[in-house]
């Protein structure tokens, strides 16, 4: 069976590796998507984050023997803690300016931490292999799927879903969604705002840092896998809508989907096409797919 | 006491013989620009080691020669881009007062600057790009392609991969001028040595993902995987084959690498295949003696790109002694009728399409038990001769070539 001349198992592969890359736009845009709804701050570093746990977790594993499943738990922490320190010492000066300070302060970090790392090891990059309870591949009768790579799928998807419970559905979400919507009446209910913001920081970092950890195995560990990256994660993020959790997540997913099948039919297009979609949706719905208009 | 005094004045004497010989160069200064990727994806194969092996070449020519006119590098970070090269390039000859812009890795940058540099009328050294279009429809008369082309890597890879037995191929491609010129050199070899293209895929550059094309190339079922890529692009698809179980059922044939390739996948990942360099760190006392210093400065062996970039600088400079000048036509005249040799070439020779013309070494990359020391990683299977290494001038596109 063939659908527009290609083979329906070469298809489904395809789908199967857009679901892949989908799972990283769906992690990294939804930290970004948390830290906006939060914070008001645009993260220019979240790319540069993203690439410091991939590090993070190569140096573990190099320089101490910290195996992949404890740089799972460890780095994500570490990475959080580094937005802590940035929270506090940088960005909580800038909430009640505009947003292009934020913007351009973590811009400015991110091209300092990718720097560092570029000094240090050079650009072309460092091998991290697969742990081994995950090297091989499933056999899915349409293609052989890594199973490192369905892990990512599922691990990814449990983060995201989770996140979004967490905010949506529980009393620390409603705290949460509340300091965002006003913090002053919030604060005098005797909730700590400021202390909620900077967790929210490091935890929207710390989500990037995961992802860094998960993407460690599938592709060389390089200072400039952040900023391959992070220009089409804020796509998704606009596409999304700036804020909307749910948005970020199911954008990710499906637009990692279309960019895959670009790659069927046009693979040249292939690293245009969210620009495209981004063009389209912004002309149609300025707030984006799943923003509310202010 | 005495002899000091003798020698002070020939000295002297030398000097004012050799200043009255540079009232050629104009302010007295040679200035060499070094723009590079210094940043991006090729800046381990070329970048801040380029511009050390510039150093290198300056401070080993001024000790040696003891020119009576001063020598400046400037370097600068073009991205990668053609627009901000050209942008540069134009800036260092009117207002820096730059002679020569050398290196230019990413065919896109040589190929924008080489123009700028004819129009106004200064010299371009290129050793990082690889496209044959430098040397063929591009061509021009200032310019001059030192290290290795699409053509020279294509030409051994792929003749050896198919006299191995890999007959059918599919090339995976970036997608900029650089892969196109790769895929189409490669391809042109396989087929004149009986094999067949079954195909071939164009990724964006730069990608991180490749999994897709992979994928597309091991539907095709051709045995043979050509990556008409360079830099990270190439080590990720590499890498990326070996998860999605491609290899070794079908093999790669990187037709572009270099030595930081190997060094950062690692021997068990790249472990008997193919490639051709212009150089090898470990080729003879002379490169070893070369890339020992180069380590000291760098940390790591020098790529080709970054050997030949010392080679073109020093012929350069050599050049402009012996001509006494900075004049561009001068200057290239001498460096076409004068042979290279150094530890990078032996009689090398540029040719009037601007192609400097020296051997290639077709390496196999060893096995991880049969490496003996760090950065110990290629058997040399074969020297491929000057004569053959390079596309005939027979077949050159270039409006220069006299036929």
């Amino acid at each position: 069976m063939e659908i527009f001349g290609v083979p329906l198992p070469a298809l489904m592969g395809q789908l199967m590796l857009g679901l892949v890359s989908g799972s990283f736009y769906a992690m990294l845009s939804l930290g970004l998507a948390v830290i906006f709804g939060m914070l008001n701050i645009i993260n220019f570093a979240h790319g540069a984050l993203y690439m410091a746990g991939a590090f993070l977790a190569w140096m573990g594993l190099t320089y101490w023997g910290i195996s992949y499943w404890w740089s799972l738990l460890l780095v994500p922490l570490a990475v959080g803690l580094i937005g802590v320190v940035i929270e506090r010492t940088m960005l909580q000066w800038l909430y009640k300016l505009d947003h292009l300070y934020g913007l351009l302060l973590t811009f400015g970090l991110a091209l300092v931490i990718e720097g560092l790392f570029r000094y240090q090891y050079g650009v072309s990059g460092l091998p991290y292999a697969i742990p081994d309870e995950l090297s091989g591949a499933l056999n899915l009768g349409f293609m052989f799927l890594p199973k490192y790579r369905a892990w990512i799928i599922g691990v990814s998807l449990t983060v995201c879903l989770a996140t979004w419970f967490i905010i949506e559905k529980t009393q620390l979400g409603a705290y949460l969604r509340a300091a965002t919507e006003n913090p002053q009446l919030t604060q005098a209910f005797g909730i700590n705002v400021p202390l909620m913001v900077m967790l929210t920081y490091g935890f929207g970092v710390g989500l990037a840092g995961f992802a860094g950890v998960l993407a460690a195995p599938a592709f060389q560990v390089s200072p400039l896998m952040g900023s391959n990256l992070i220009i089409v994660v804020f796509a998704v993020v606009v596409i999304g809508g700036m804020g909307s959790i749910l948005g970020s997540i199911l954008t990710g997913l499906g637009l990692g989907v279309i960019e895959g099948l670009t790659k069927v039919f046009y693979a040249e297009a292939s690293s245009t096409v969210v620009f495209i979609i981004m063009a389209i949706v912004l002309l149609l719905r300025p707030a984006g797919l799943f923003g509310k208009e202010k | 006491m005495k002899t000091k005094r003798i020698a002070l004045a020939v000295a002297a004497a030398l000097g004012f013989g050799s200043g009255m010989a540079q009232a050629q160069i104009s302010d007295n200064v040679v200035r060499i620009g070094v723009l590079t990727d210094m940043s991006g994806a090729y800046s381990d194969l070329s970048g801040a080691g380029a511009v050390t092996a510039a150093k290198m070449a300056v401070e080993d020519f001024q000790a040696k020669e003891k020119p009576g006119f001063a020598i400046e590098i400037v370097s600068a970070d073009h991205q990668n881009k053609g627009d901000i090269s050209s942008n540069k390039a134009r800036e260092w000859f009117d207002r820096d007062k730059v002679d020569v812009v050398t290196e230019l890795v990413t065919t896109s940058t040589a190929l924008a600057v080489m123009k700028v540099a004819k129009e106004k009328n200064k010299i371009a050294l290129i050793s990082g790009a690889a496209s044959t279009r430098i040397t063929n429809e591009d061509c021009n008369d200032v310019t001059v392609h030192w290290t290795y082309d699409t053509y020279s890597v294509a030409n051994g890879t792929a003749k050896a991969v198919v006299k191995q037995g890999g007959k059918s191929w599919f090339f995976l491609t970036a997608d900029y001028a650089f892969g196109h010129s790769l895929e189409k050199d490669a391809s042109d070899v396989v087929v004149a040595n009986g094999g067949k293209v079954l195909g071939s895929v164009r990724h964006p550059f730069p990608g991180t993902d490749f999994s897709s094309f992979l994928l597309k190339a091991q539907a095709s079922g051709a045995q043979v995987i050509g990556l008409a890529n360079a830099g990270t692009d190439t080590t990720n698809s590499i890498k990326q084959a070996a998860e999605f179980g491609i290899t070794p059922k079908q093999s790669l044939a990187g037709l572009l690498m270099f030595i930081t390739d190997i060094h950062s996948l690692g021997l068990k990942t790249t472990q008997t295949m193919y490639l051709t360099e212009g150089f090898y760190w470990d080729l003879n006392d002379e490169t070893r003696a070369w890339s020992k210093r180069f380590f000291a400065h760098a940390k790591k062996m020098p790529t080709m790109v970054q050997a030949g970039e010392y080679s073109a600088i020093m012929h350069y400079l050599k050049g402009v002694k012996a001509t006494g000048s900075d004049d561009t036509q001068k200057v290239m005249a001498w460096m076409k009728k004068t042979p290279v040799n150094d530890f990078f070439a032996k009689n090398a020779a540029i040719r009037q399409d601007g192609r400097l013309v020296h051997d290639m070494y077709l390496m196999q990359v060893k096995k991880p038990e049969e490496s003996k020391y760090p950065w110990d990683y290629y058997h040399v299977r074969q020297t491929i001769p000057a004569a053959e290494a390079f596309q005939p001038l027979s077949a050159s596109k270039c409006p220069l070539v006299k036929k």
